[in-house]
């Protein structure tokens, strides 16, 4: 009997917390509120920001993320140790909507999340607390939400795809030109056959054959965002098929490490990197890395929202204003690649280069409507956005003046075609 | 007994304890786990120069800090309990029902479906009932599958339950794919977002109130199910010895299928109140390994339904304090993995002194620590 009453304690125990819980719940609701009238008319200074992180800053993708608020706050005056509170390791489940809903309760006025996965749950917790602003970076629901305290942002990647792909080009040309390599072969390591995947593999073979105009690329998944084992598996299943250039996407440095060792076995192979430098992993592999600046588009959206500003549902910026660069040129890069480089980044900024230009690729007929072709395979028309999988076109054309607009109908890549000359393995 | 000592007696010996009196077993929990408490806060200060006492204060902030992160943390205790409480009746009767997760995950489908379905047609109320029917039917299929085959074949339950899960995961991925949400997206998103349908209603304005209620009538009547019913003792005996059972009298086969029923179900319901209670979203990560972790809970009650109420909120809340800390003092998932695993090897350890005791050399009993 004893022992009952010591477990009934315990029962009583965890009932009065819940009870304790439950009587608190107005308090802090209704000091919520001044907070956020304030918001607008706070100086910089006083602001509080939240940042939700699907792993910490041991993943190349949310260190970026890390260091760009950072960056973005010294640059505005904002002090990161009192205004800033970073949340690690949150996954794309429930746990992300607790914790975008404890930041709004512990003051935030603005709220990030990094991950595509997190964006239904900041969805939910925006939907509560309509005076903070939740930023979902990557997503693509904003624009169709119907809330104005709920925005989406995203880099234009692909243009620092192209230019990572100029530089493997280059290298691919010196092979050949040397009869070192006579096929030119190219490998991907993909995440997800998601169209932010498929957008940034195109761009970096389209960048590719603007040098090697025959440059063919096989593309292998991994079906995970960071996964080094996978990653690294897949860079050795490629190689061994005879790609000379590895690029990828997906997040830890697995790939360019395992062409490191098999580049010291003897291997004629090269990395193109995502995220982080790869130097430090693969000093004689790594030729560079398609980098985002995601401080300029923290900075961007803080401005905006401690001014008070309307910001759009969705932001995406480039090149032109600093947000997407490659990293440092390796040792391995082929001689000419730097000036290489600057000419495409100077036709991306004055717009005489399209990296998704329709004369420069072709596709099979569509078997679903979604775009249409000419004689030739070049597209003519396809759809901007087809959020609900009806093959109905939701949103405007995505081909204008000869070119595929890349995440300017939203922020989020949609450039899902099929482009002649790669193959998807898996 | 001196003139009889011939040769040298050790250090330490060790002998089972006849029996214990509970406030002397409880005095050694409770010390057990304050040393827990001193020796992870050495960890911590030797490796961090932190102060322990604010990396505790922050771990207790985490789960408790608002009414909120309270409520967060009473309703995924409420989860991993409900799991718990499902495993005790088949480890019982030891049968090792590794195969929670998936069961968790079958129920989760089932309610996931259903609110996708029929979220915007039948009225909550309804559908919640309708939901949780299904989410115990399925659980108790894949409950039910491998106790059969164990009953009829005695095939290995270890294997097969554990095997169940992977087919579970399967099914789980073909669902999201099936239906994901932005399409091409790979993700399901949250179910009926803007009207909330076969959602769980608030009730006392409380939103978690109805995961509470259910898991602690679970709870309660699992408790008296396997304390006071006639089932409840068969499931005990069959657990002692099957051959002692099949003398008494008992049908072991039909005991096993029946526990096992009871056990895939709740799990199952488990899945329901995860999906319709917590997330409105279904991926393969809905069970989150609580499945798994629900076995510790079982084992470490020694299937008190009662005791596993305070070994579930434990658990979580190290989890809850473990995102504070890394937040607060950039201690990642290593460091908070570190003390989880101090706070529970002491806890373990401490049953070991419940059940034994250390006798030193010199003829005088050493107390248990």
């Amino acid at each position: 009997m004893k022992k009952f009453l010591a477990m009934l304690l315990a029962l009583v125990m965890v009932l009065s917390l819940a009870a304790c819980g439950g009587s608190k719940t107005e308090a802090p609701a209704e000091t919520e509120k001044p907070t956020e009238t304030e918001q607008t008319e706070e100086p910089a200074s006083d602001v509080k920001i939240g940042l939700i992180c699907v792993h910490d800053e041991n993943s190349g993708y949310d260190a970026a993320h890390i260091d760009g608020l950072k960056t973005a706050c010294e640059a505005l005056g904002i002090d990161v140790a009192s205004q800033v509170i970073m949340k690690y390791n949150i996954p794309e489940d429930e746990t992300c909507y607790d914790t975008a809903v404890d930041l709004a309760e512990e003051g935030c006025g603005i709220i990030f999340s990094d991950s595509y996965g997190h964006q239904s749950h900041m969805q939910q917790a925006a939907e509560e607390y309509p005076d903070v602003t939740f930023v979902a970076c990557t997503g693509d629901l904003a624009a169709g939400s119907g809330l104005d305290n709920y925005k989406n942002m995203f880099p234009y990647t692909y243009e620092s795809r192209y230019v990572s792909g100029v530089v493997a080009g280059m290298k691919l040309k010196e092979l050949m030109d040397a009869g070192t390599v006579t096929d030119p072969y190219v490998g991907y390591v993909g995440a997800f056959p998601y169209a932010e995947v498929v957008c940034g593999y195109t761009a970096f073979l389209l960048g590719i054959q603007s040098i090697v105009p025959e440059a063919h690329m096989d593309v292998q998944y991994t079906n995970s965002w960071y996964d080094p084992t996978a990653e690294g598996e897949a860079a050795n299943a490629l190689m061994s098929r005879g790609c000379v250039i590895i690029g990828q996407h997906a997040d830890s440095t697995g790939a360019p490490s395992a062409v490191q060792a098999a580049v010291d076995a003897g291997t004629v192979a090269y990395s193109v990197g995502y995220n982080i430098d790869m130097l430090s992993v693969a000093p004689t592999a790594a030729l560079t890395s398609a980098q985002n600046n995601w401080s300029v588009l923290y900075q961007h959206m803080l401005e905006k929202l401690i001014a008070g500003e309307e910001v759009p549902a969705d932001f995406a910026c480039g090149y032109a204003d600093g947000a997407v660069m490659i990293s440092t040129l390796g040792e391995s890069c082929a001689e000419g690649t730097q000036e290489a480089v600057d000419a495409a980044w100077a036709g991306i900024k004055d717009g005489s280069l399209k990296v998704f230009d329709t004369s420069k690729f072709t596709c099979q007929p569509s078997t679903d409507g979604s775009y249409e072709v000419d004689a030739d395979g070049h597209v003519t028309s396809a759809f901007g956005l087809d959020t609900n999988g009806d093959w109905v076109n939701d949103a405007g054309e995505a081909i204008e003046d000869g070119a595929f607009v890349e995440s300017v109908l939203r922020s989020a890549p949609y450039f899902a075609l099929r482009i002649d000359g790669i193959t998807e393995l898996n | 007994m001196s003139s009889v000592k011939q040769h040298k007696e050790p250090l330490l010996r060790i002998a089972k304890r006849d029996g214990i009196s509970r406030s002397k077993a409880y005095a050694i929990r409770i010390v057990a786990v304050i040393l827990s408490l001193v020796i992870s806060g050495i960890f911590i200060f030797a490796v961090t120069k932190l102060n322990p006492i604010q990396v505790y204060e922050a771990m207790f902030n985490g789960a408790f800090g608002s009414s909120r992160r309270s409520w967060v943390t009473i309703r995924d205790t409420m989860t991993l309990l409900c799991i718990g409480v499902g495993l005790a009746p088949a480890f019982k009767m030891k049968f090792w029902n590794i195969g929670a997760e998936g069961q968790v995950l079958i129920g989760g489908i089932m309610t996931a479906g259903l609110m996708r379905a029929y979220g915007n047609s039948i009225p909550t109320p309804v559908l919640l009932v309708i939901m949780a029917a299904a989410s115990l039917l399925g659980g108790c299929v894949w409950g039910v599958i491998p106790a059969a085959f164990k009953a009829k074949w005695n095939t290995n339950e270890t294997l097969f339950t554990l095997m169940m899960n992977y087919v579970a995961i399967q099914l789980t991925s073909y669902c999201v794919a099936l239906w994901e949400n932005p399409f091409g997206s790979n993700t399901v998103g949250q179910i009926n977002q803007q009207t909330k349908g076969g959602w769980f209603p608030a009730l006392f304005g409380q939103t978690y109130a109805l995961n509470v209620i259910i898991v602690l009538a679970l709870t309660i009547g699992m408790f008296l199910y396997l304390k006071y019913s006639k089932q409840g003792y068969e499931i005990t005996v069959v657990g002692d010895s099957e051959n002692t059972a099949r003398y008494a009298g008992i049908n072991v086969k039909k005991v096993t299928i029946r526990t096992m029923a009871i056990s895939g179900a709740i799990c199952g319901l488990a899945g329901f109140i995860a999906v319709a209670g917590a997330s409105h979203t279904i991926s393969t990560s809905t069970a989150g390994g609580r499945g798994f972790t629900a076995i510790i809970v079982a084992w470490l009650a020694q299937f008190n339904t009662f005791v596993m109420v305070l070994i579930s909120l434990l658990l979580v809340f190290l989890q809850k304090g473990a995102i504070q800390i890394a937040s607060q003092f950039n201690l990642n998932d290593y460091a908070s993995n570190v003390i989880t695993g101090i706070i529970l090897f002491f806890i373990l350890g401490s049953e070991f002194f419940i059940n034994y005791r250390v006798i030193l050399r010199s003829g005088k009993e050493g107390e248990a620590k």
